[in-house]
């Protein structure tokens, strides 16, 4: 039905012979696409730099000196650390919850053919595309059509509900690549259909499961638009940091942004080195 | 010759399509799922107005009350001294701990974050916020979700409020409501840019600032300075005022930079914007504290006036200890210890004898900035000063809310 | 039993997360369509009266928003597949061993928060700041060049912020491009430009479609960039739905506003899938 992605894909062969305008087309290949990373990467390191400015008066915005001390004192403003707990509190609750009805739902639809399963990939696929704005300001009607109070939970529900089809995605693809001969073979032995499951088929799927979990911690993380609407007075990093803005940012928050980075690069890398070790 | 099928698209059209029974299924679903919706519909949404309070309502609000020994205050930024020093001293008196943050941006936003929890009848997580006179203090007092104040325990704001801030239009005989601090829009110019004195609201129609000029975003704000400029007094203002207001604004438009909310003062200090519609107390901490040489003026045409005040939303936890703060704010030492530093209008006259001994006492440039906010009719206007000034105008009825609202707001999102 | 059993497990597994989805999602939608028909204010309450007005008055006074809403996200896109196309096809073809580490760089601001980027743009492109304020100080700009509450500011800042959404689509199509389809067409053809042209630009499309539907749908209902980095002429209808439904707090008009947005891409993006199939974004999703 669909063509299966190969993670490892092979090179295609150099064509021959290869002219000296070509290798000049290679370069400068090269070298824009070097190029266009330091371009994405410019803001990344003027905020990394200014985490290290010795501000004096209100506003981070003029160089003046390396100084580490805004790293010693990075949890000084009440309201930006709890908004950072807040954050992360409420992604690894959301991450634990998508995480878990993703990979059921990712499961079901890569493996079985049951009715309604277009219809799931139908939702999904609106659930992916529709835009922000629009689920913030129908999960707001919602809530008020039914008078929930917004705050924690109802940003936990929001999260829940557009990172779940992420994972549910992630773990489809990864469950349409696996050997089914595996699971026959251990239901052949006399394993139940649960044993197989926890047994055989997470072990195997696990590399898309994290995938999608890391996916989803980060999504919810860095959520903006449909936790503006969502929050009611809750502040979560990036709606602490919407509303400080107007007033000057404290370079508490570029340490902050910069430590995230820092962990979520680290996550990253690890999870590659994991899975290189599993393949290799 | 044969024209080569472009394998995506040959990919594309062999997959497992949506056909006629996929569509069927999905309107049955949406079939079902509408009919529910509309069930809900039937319900509507209730309307939110609520018949004022009495005077039963305040003993029946405050009977079973008692000090809890804590306080979350929301307020706005540089309310209070960095140390924290009145509110610490008031920890040490009465052991009541305070949660100071300075969650408070602009009032529509502030308004919109806690209507969803007062309206389910839940606590927002405060006991004591401040809040502008406007429309959202308007719909707080109106939709019933402000806690009726006991004044019997309000006894320094009954000794030592300056008469006219009481029985104010927008919260008559201050049922639900007491002021922390009022202040002024004006003009505010960096003279490094500005060669010129500003004097006149109508100098913010000069081309020559055309790109450096910025006015604020508030539509209360913006429309007050568009009515004032054409002689119109914004308290006793119609529809129509408004629109011609709006019309004379559009014409500014092509030569504003920015249409601000808080962040000015850091674009005047750096030379962005050269002049701009400002609040008094911003300019003068922005001097105190920067350096900055900025400088602030009541245009001749007049300015706004504005109250920022204290209330308790009606789902407060610690109602008890919050009104104990309130009433503590009255007391002319602590006043006066606000004022030398928030540098806004008090609504505690006596302070000014208390400042005038501080600097008496004082020496060298502390001497100079208590002088200076002595002197200054930023923070104790005359009689001619606030004669100059208008409040903005009263909007009871949603209708006119919404009017105002969607006269002005699209000036500043073309 | 056993095959009961076996029928059920389907129905089991995706119940849970397709019954969140139902509720929370599918439903809220309905609900939005719902609000956008009501009659009344906050103060009243709003009744619903199918009030299809709510369409006609808030689409009458913010079309321009609307318009320039589709116009902006349209150019970053286009902006999007012209930076985008030569790193994909540079990091498919010639990327070798390295081609994970390229991604990785690629994708490396997703790990600050989106709002963080924007106002480090902001910062970046102040009028005397790091950027402008060496180029006006040497001469090479007027000094009352601003960038800021531009239109450039804003379609540069949405054409950086999806960038890597146009990048992995393009290259997840060029990377399955057959190198065997390649070489034939070099031993056809005496030019690459024509290879490219007729062979690996067809096959990359689908990733461009791809890419174009990642790319379209949050730019264009986007307000951050707009209001970071533009100016009150650069408001877009995101903008618009905000101001109405937190300011205002006029919800049909905010509702009706948000379902329009959500018909003219939605219909956009049933259209592509229709032609082309849900697999590509599903599969770039994964990635």
């Amino acid at each position: 039905m669909t063509t299966i992605l190969t993670p490892v894909p092979a090179e295609p062969a150099k064509p021959k012979p290869p002219r000296s305008r070509s290798k000049l087309g290679d370069r400068l290949l090269l070298w824009y696409t070097w190029a266009v990373i330091l371009w994405l990467c410019l803001p990344i390191g003027v905020m990394i730099l200014f985490g290290f400015n010795q501000v004096q008066g209100r506003y981070n915005n003029r160089w003046h000196g390396f100084t580490l001390e805004w790293y010693v004192h990075v949890f000084d403003l009440s309201g930006l650390t709890n908004a950072l707990k807040a954050s992360l509190i409420i992604a690894v609750v959301s991450t634990l919850i998508a995480t878990t009805l993703g990979t059921l739902l990712g499961v079901a639809l890569g493996r079985y053919r049951f009715r309604g399963d277009g219809t799931s990939n139908l939702v999904q696929f609106a659930a992916i595309s529709t835009p922000e704005i629009v689920m913030g300001m129908s999960l707001v009607a919602f809530f008020v059509q039914l008078n929930v109070p917004l705050g924690y939970l109802t940003i936990i529900i929001a999260h829940v509900m557009f990172s779940l089809s992420f994972v549910a995605v992630t773990v489809r693809s990864r469950v349409l690549t696996l050997d089914r001969s595996v699971e026959e073979a251990a239901k052949d032995l006399g394993a139940s259909a649960m044993g197989t499951f926890w047994l055989v088929t997470l072990p195997m799927i696990l590399p898309g499961v994290t995938a999608g979990a890391l996916l989803a911690f980060a999504i919810s993380i860095d959520d903006f638009v449909v936790t503006n609407f969502t929050a009611g007075n809750v502040e979560t990093f990036p709606l602490w940091i919407w509303s400080a803005q107007k007033n000057g940012l404290p370079p508490q928050v570029n340490v902050m942004g910069t430590l995230i980075f820092a962990g979520g690069v680290l996550l990253a890398l690890g999870n590659a080195m994991a899975a290189r070790r599993r393949s290799a | 010759m044969d024209r080569k099928i472009d394998p995506a698209l040959l990919r594309g059209l062999s997959q497992r399509r949506y056909d006629r029974r996929d569509v069927m299924k999905l309107f049955g679903v949406g079939a079902g799922l509408g009919t529910a919706g509309l069930a809900l519909a039937a319900c509507g949404v209730k309307g939110a107005k609520q018949a004022p309070a009495d005077q039963d309502a305040v003993a029946k609000y405050w009977s079973g009350k008692k000090q809890n020994g804590h306080l979350d205050f929301a307020t706005w930024a540089l309310y209070m001294p960095t140390d924290h020093a009145p509110l610490k001293a008031f920890t040490k008196e009465t052991g009541i701990t305070v949660n100071y943050q300075e969650v408070i941006q602009d009032d529509p936003e502030w308004y919109g974050k806690i209507q969803p929890q007062l309206a389910a009848d839940k606590p927002i997580g405060y006991d004591l916020m401040v809040v502008t006179n406007g429309i959202e203090l308007d719909k707080l007092i109106d939709f019933g979700y402000l806690a009726p104040l006991d004044h019997s325990k309000l006894p320094n704001y009954a000794q030592n409020a300056d008469p006219i801030y009481r029985d104010e239009a927008f919260d008559k005989g201050n049922v639900y409501s007491i002021p922390y601090t009022s202040g002024y829009t004006g003009i505010a110019y960096n003279p490094t840019y500005v060669k010129e004195p500003i004097t006149k609201i109508a100098q913010l129609w000069d081309p020559k600032y055309a790109g450096k000029l910025g006015m604020m975003k508030s539509p209360q704000e913006l429309g007050n300075f568009g009515m004032l400029l054409l002689g119109i007094n914004p308290e006793t203002s119609t529809p129509q005022d408004w629109a011609k207001a709006a019309a004379k604004l559009q014409e500014q438009k092509p030569l504003v930079r920015a249409y601000v909310t808080q962040d000015y003062t850091k674009s005047l200090a750096n030379g962005d914007l050269w002049i701009c519609q400002a609040w008094s107390g911003d300019i003068f901490q922005e001097n105190a504290s920067n350096g900055s040489n900025l400088q602030f003026v009541v245009p001749e045409e007049g300015g706004t006036i504005w109250t920022d005040n204290m209330m308790i939303p009606k789902t407060a936890a610690n109602p008890v200890d919050a009104l104990m703060m309130m009433d503590y704010f009255y007391r002319p030492q602590v006043a006066a210890d606000l004022t030398e530093f928030i540098n806004y209008v008090t609504p505690v006259p006596s302070t000014k004898d208390l400042i005038a001994k501080h600097a008496a006492a004082s020496t060298g440039d502390d001497k100079k900035t208590l002088e200076a906010i002595l002197t200054s009719p930023l923070v104790y206007p005359t009689a001619a000063d606030l004669a100059k000034l208008k409040r903005y105008p009263t909007l009871k009825s949603a209708d006119d809310q919404k009017t105002y609202q969607n006269t002005f707001l699209p000036i500043s999102s073309g | 039993m056993g095959s009961l059993r076996a029928r059920l497990t389907p129905y089991a597994l995706m119940l849970p997360g397709g019954l969140w989805l139902a509720i929370f999602f599918v439903v809220p939608t309905l609900i939005l369509l719902q609000f956008s028909l009501l009659t009344g204010n906050e103060a009243d309450g709003y009744e619903f009266t199918f009030h299809w007005q709510n369409y006609t008055d808030a689409l009458s006074t913010y079309y321009p928003q609307f318009i320039r809403s589709l116009e902006y996200g349209g150019i970053a896109t286009v902006l999007g597949i012209a930076l985008s196309y030569p790193i994909a096809y540079w990091i498919a073809f010639k990327g070798g061993a390295r081609k994970s580490t390229y991604l990785f760089l690629i994708l490396l601001p997703f790990f600050v928060s989106f709002v963080l980027r924007t106002i480090s743009w902001q910062f970046l492109l102040s009028d005397n700041g790091m950027v402008l304020g060496p180029l006006k100080d040497w001469g090479l700009l007027p000094a009352d060049f601003h960038v800021l509450q531009t239109s450039v500011a804003v379609i540069g800042g949405l054409t950086y912020n999806y960038l890597p959404f146009m990048v992995l689509p393009i290259y997840v199509a060029l990377e399955r491009v057959d190198p065997g389809v390649v070489e034939a067409s070099y031993d056809l053809y005496s030019s690459r430009t024509q290879s490219f042209l007729k062979v690996i630009l067809p096959l990359s499309l689908p990733g461009v479609f791809a890419g174009v539907l990642m790319n379209f749908v949050p730019a264009a209902s986007d307000y951050v960039n707009a209001e970071v980095l533009g100016g009150p002429d650069n408001t877009m209808i995101g903008n618009i739905i905000q101001d109405q439904a937190l300011t205002v707090r006029d919800y049909p008009t905010a509702t009706a506003l948000s379902a329009t947005l959500m018909l003219a891409l939605l219909v956009g993006i049933f259209a592509y899938a229709r032609a082309l199939g849900t697999e590509t974004v599903l599969q770039a999703a994964a990635r």
